[in-house]
């Protein structure tokens, strides 16, 4: 039931516009840079200090000094450039890139995001993902619907010590396709290949917002 | 020219002394001081506060130095797969200031540049925000965030001259030239050290003003944490 982590990635791909500036998260929003249509051009930005990210390299390209946010070997594409980490955060706060697309642990119906912090059990550092949420006007989660022992991930109030506030505009999850209403809610705008109004109802425990017929997910 | 140049990593860090504030350039291990960091494990000095976006992996770049116990405090954005790191860090053992990354980078260059606070969005309605001044800009809610600085600045750069002057290359530029700005002494290592006028003015990334001891690392592991190539 639901979407595998190549069909979440599959869906976010669509949403992805002609000429834009994007930065991918790790995880599943790095997966997304393989589905994006060939009539469609974007540039990808690397915190670090990369804009152009290309392919994973062939074994005999490989650069221990080229490397993405992930810390993966990367390649560069042709009209790449190189800056600083200093220089990519003005990117970023500056406002210059379009569209972040990352990984959660907790969202709430009111846009706000948690993924960096377990108090006492886990502890992973915010990274850029502060940074990224506070200063990006157009900001997808990808994630999985329900955690590991079933607990709803999008939630009334995230209980997770927060990213960022009032930031996350859309989820896609592995189960349906939401967006984070500028008044509070999740507006159910697809379902995954399956995977009924029922379900979703069921799996989420903030304010769930359904209106007329749910379409499936069209993944190609 | 001022000539920098010293005999080795070991000259190079001889009079960092314990209880020292240092930045160590890198991110992940790309680009790290690997030089450095090996003579400040031969040397022992303990105590240390660690300016560092990562603190390495459990047996490379600060990794080791965590292992050894010569590290107080680390200041980063992320913490990551370094199971002693995360191991010290929840346990209490090790001081942590974990920094959004864009913050961490700006406190730096701000440090180098004489700009002593700045406001930033990011960290607004978090932990991070704990105890600074809001103000709010055109609508939106933003922190004061202050300049750092350190004793020592270690970086690492692809080629110098002896005066000092650096070009790094890929990725592995990230923290270096903040940091080469923002410490009191700055040593970089580089893989190839040329004589004035080898390098072209137009190609430097950092100018030697910033630079006070240079020297050629010898066998650069450069470690990769991730090697990820093109499925087949």
């Amino acid at each position: 039931m639901g979407l595998d982590k190549i069909g979440i990635a599959k869906r976010i791909a669509q949403e992805v516009k002609d000429g834009t500036y994007i930065n991918l998260g790790i995880g599943i929003p790095t997966l997304v840079a393989n589905f994006i249509p060939e009539n469609i051009n974007v540039v990808l930005q690397s915190e670090n200090g990369l804009l152009g990210i290309g392919p994973f390299p062939e074994e005999e390209e490989v650069d221990a000094d080229l490397i993405n946010a992930g810390k993966q070997t990367v390649t560069t594409t042709a009209g790449s450039s190189l800056f600083s980490s200093s220089e990519s955060f003005e990117m970023i706060r500056g406002g210059h890139v379009d569209l972040t697309i990352l990984g959660a642990m907790e969202v709430s119906e009111n846009g706000d995001i948690a993924n960096w912090k377990i108090p006492g059990k886990m502890v992973k550092g915010m990274g850029g993902a502060m940074d990224l949420v506070a200063s990006a006007d157009n900001i997808i989660v990808a994630m999985q619907h329900c955690s590991r022992s079933g607990q709803s991930k999008l939630l009334e109030a995230c209980s997770l010590p927060i990213t960022g506030l009032n930031c996350v505009k859309k989820v896609v999850t592995d189960m349906a396709v939401l967006d984070v209403l500028p008044d509070g809610g999740f507006k159910l705008l697809e379902r995954a290949p399956g995977v009924s109004v029922e379900e979703i109802q069921n799996a989420t425990a903030g304010k769930l917002i359904v209106e007329g017929e749910i379409p499936e997910m069209q993944i190609g | 020219m001022i000539n920098k140049v010293v005999a080795s990593p070991d000259e190079a860090v001889k009079d960092i002394q314990d209880n020292a504030i240092l930045m160590l350039g890198g991110f992940g291990l790309c680009g790290i001081p690997e030089q450095s960091i090996a003579a400040l494990l031969r040397k022992g000095v303990n105590g240390l506060t660690c300016i560092s976006n990562n603190a390495g992996v459990d047996d490379f770049g600060i990794g080791l130095m965590l292992k050894t116990r010569q590290v107080k405090k680390m200041i980063s954005s992320y913490v990551g797969e370094n199971a002693e790191f995360e191991r010290q860090l929840l346990s209490g053992e090790l001081e942590v200031d974990l920094i959004p990354q864009g913050t961490l980078a700006e406190r730096i260059r701000a440090g180098g540049a004489g700009i002593p606070a700045f406001f930033t969005p990011a960290g607004y309605g978090t932990e991070v925000a704990e105890g600074k001044e809001v103000r709010e800009f055109n609508g939106k809610m933003h922190l004061l965030e202050s300049w750092l600085k350190a004793d020592f600045a270690l970086v690492k750069a692809w080629k110098g001259d002896t005066s000092g002057n650096l070009i790094f290359k890929g990725t592995a530029r990230n923290f270096n030239p903040m940091m080469a700005m923002a410490g009191k002494i700055t040593i970089a290592e580089v893989e190839e050290l040329v004589e004035p006028g080898e390098l072209d003015p137009n190609a430097i990334h950092t100018p030697g003003i910033y630079v006070q001891r240079i020297f050629q690392g010898e066998s650069y592991e450069k470690r990769i944490e991730q090697r990820t190539t093109k499925i087949k």
